[in-house]
């Protein structure tokens, strides 16, 4: 404990900092998994073979990805956009599935109806599909945002600074709590960063909540 | 006025949904398709606003071919009343009344004043105006569904099954209601219905169908009821059955019309109505 109270300023600059680097991946990975989730859900023939590529992104091992981007992207190997574009790739991985299935679930009746009264296919999709789609796609944001609040942490491996920091140096110097306040400061950004977006989502769709 | 030109509709896989149709569809008046379910009446409807086009012949409106204008905005021209109202369940009933007036660019507030006058019209309460469809009954859903419909004040006014999936009681509320409207406000309506006495009830013309929208009986209700044009139609309408074959029978108070049950179904006045 004592360790804690003596270094909140610690903690508290890199989780500000484990944020930022979290929140840009969870925003891309939303805003590119929407165009591939619809590309998708519209083509049938390529949902499959989509779908299947799209996951087995997820399963490159990251540090293996960051050894792979740097050349591609012509950036360097310590760079943090390493890290962004990485856990981007991830976000997309998980959200595109989602978007898919979120946009399956309109039922059809109610997109026929959006058609027969004059909405023209872009207006259509932005909405009724999308906006339909949201519960779908919301908790489909829920597990990417978890996903990548725990995954950030592996940056300090190739020397980014966030609460992975305390990980490394916590084992590197033998200090448990400082180990623990890792582990803690992972579990409470993740669970804040959950809730507030399920308050978003109600705000968001109130057309969603029960009764009257 | 809406004229069906030799129409036909195959859809890839080969099946016929309408071959041959023609129809002439008089304005300022109700039509209804009926016809078992699979006869092509829903598809026949939805040429009218291009949700189907068809693969030959030609639909004109007012003498221009629907083919000729924007398939959107032609929707937009047109009034359509889905089944179970169709509503959009992510927006309040003010707004999904106001859809169409919206998305013709028409300003938020006007289009919400709008709005709130045609809730008026359908008889439905200003204070469900915030609601979202699903705190609604099934028949508040299609009033809503019916003054969604009405609002751009579009001159017809198409209407698919809407009152099938409504109890029976709300059902003859709504056909109230429908004929009530239309006595107002003089649309030319398109109407589908697999229900015969619905047909009878709301149409000035009834267009009955078989297979592939295959015209049977085209006429007034009470020229299709006096002469059937073929047994299809004797036994699609019930003219040997029910409340449609009736019989008189003398009682000491006068001549009574009795079903073929033997049930009375009414007393015969004598004298022009």
């Amino acid at each position: 404990m004592t360790w804690v109270l003596n270094n909140l300023d610690l903690i508290g600059r890199l989780t500000v900092e484990h944020l930022r680097q979290s929140a840009i991946p969870i925003m891309l990975g939303l805003a590119l998994s929407i165009p591939a989730g619809w590309f998708a859900f519209r083509f049938r023939l390529t949902r499959g073979l989509l779908l299947t590529f799209v996951g087995l992104l997820y399963t490159i091992p990251s540090l293996a990805l960051f050894a792979l981007l740097p050349p591609l992207l012509g950036i360097s190997f310590l760079s943090e956009v390493n890290l962004v574009v990485a856990l981007t790739i991830y976000a997309v991985a998980i959200m595109t599935r989602f978007v898919a299935d979120a946009l399956a679930s309109v039922e059809p009746s109610v997109r026929q109806a959006a058609v027969a009264v004059g909405y023209g296919a872009w207006q259509r999709f932005w909405r009724v599909d999308l906006p339909l789609a949201g519960p779908v796609v919301l908790a489909g944001l829920r597990v990417t945002a978890v996903s990548t609040i725990s995954l950030a942490t592996v940056g300090i491996l190739i020397g980014i600074d966030n609460l992975g920091y305390l990980f490394t140096n916590g084992y590197q110097r033998q200090i448990v709590p400082e180990i623990l306040a890792g582990v803690v400061a992972v579990v409470v950004i993740a669970l804040i960063v959950d809730g507030l977006l399920v308050l978003a989502g109600r705000a968001l769709m109130p057309w969603t909540r029960k009764g009257s | 006025m809406i004229e069906f030109r030799s129409v036909t509709k195959t859809y890839p896989d080969g099946t016929h949904a309408v071959a041959d149709f023609d129809l002439v569809v008089p304005p300022h008046r109700t039509t209804v398709f009926v016809g078992s379910s699979g006869c092509g009446k829903t598809t026949l409807l939805r040429m009218i606003n291009r949700m189907v086009e068809p693969t030959s012949g030609t639909i004109e409106i007012d003498g221009e071919s629907i083919l000729d204008r924007d398939a959107v905005r032609l929707r937009r021209s047109i009034g359509y009343v889905l089944q179970n109202g169709g509503l959009l369940p992510h927006h309040r009933v003010i707004d999904n009344v106001a859809t169409v007036l919206r998305l013709d660019g028409v300003p938020k507030r006007e289009a919400r004043d709008r709005a709130m006058e045609v809730l008026d019209v359908v008889g439905l309460d200003r204070a469900l105006a915030e609601r979202y469809p699903s705190q609604l009954s099934g028949g508040q859903q299609q009033r809503v569904g019916v003054a969604r419909a009405l609002a751009a004040d579009p001159n017809i006014l198409l209407m698919d099954e809407p009152f099938g999936a409504v109890d029976p009681i709300v059902r003859a509320e709504l056909q109230t209601e429908t004929l009530r409207l239309q006595q107002e406000l003089h649309k030319t309506v398109v109407f589908v219905t697999h229900d015969i006495d619905e047909a009878f009830l709301l149409g000035d013309q009834v267009v009955i169908l078989e297979k592939c929208a295959q015209v049977a009986q085209v006429g007034s209700p009470s020229e299709i009821i006096e002469n059937p044009a073929s047994d299809f139609v004797a036994s699609f309408i019930g003219t040997e059955r029910g409340a449609r074959a009736l019989r008189t029978k003398q009682t000491d108070r006068g001549t009574v019309l009795v079903d073929t049950a033997g049930r009375t179904q009414g007393v015969l006045v004598e004298g022009a109505p």
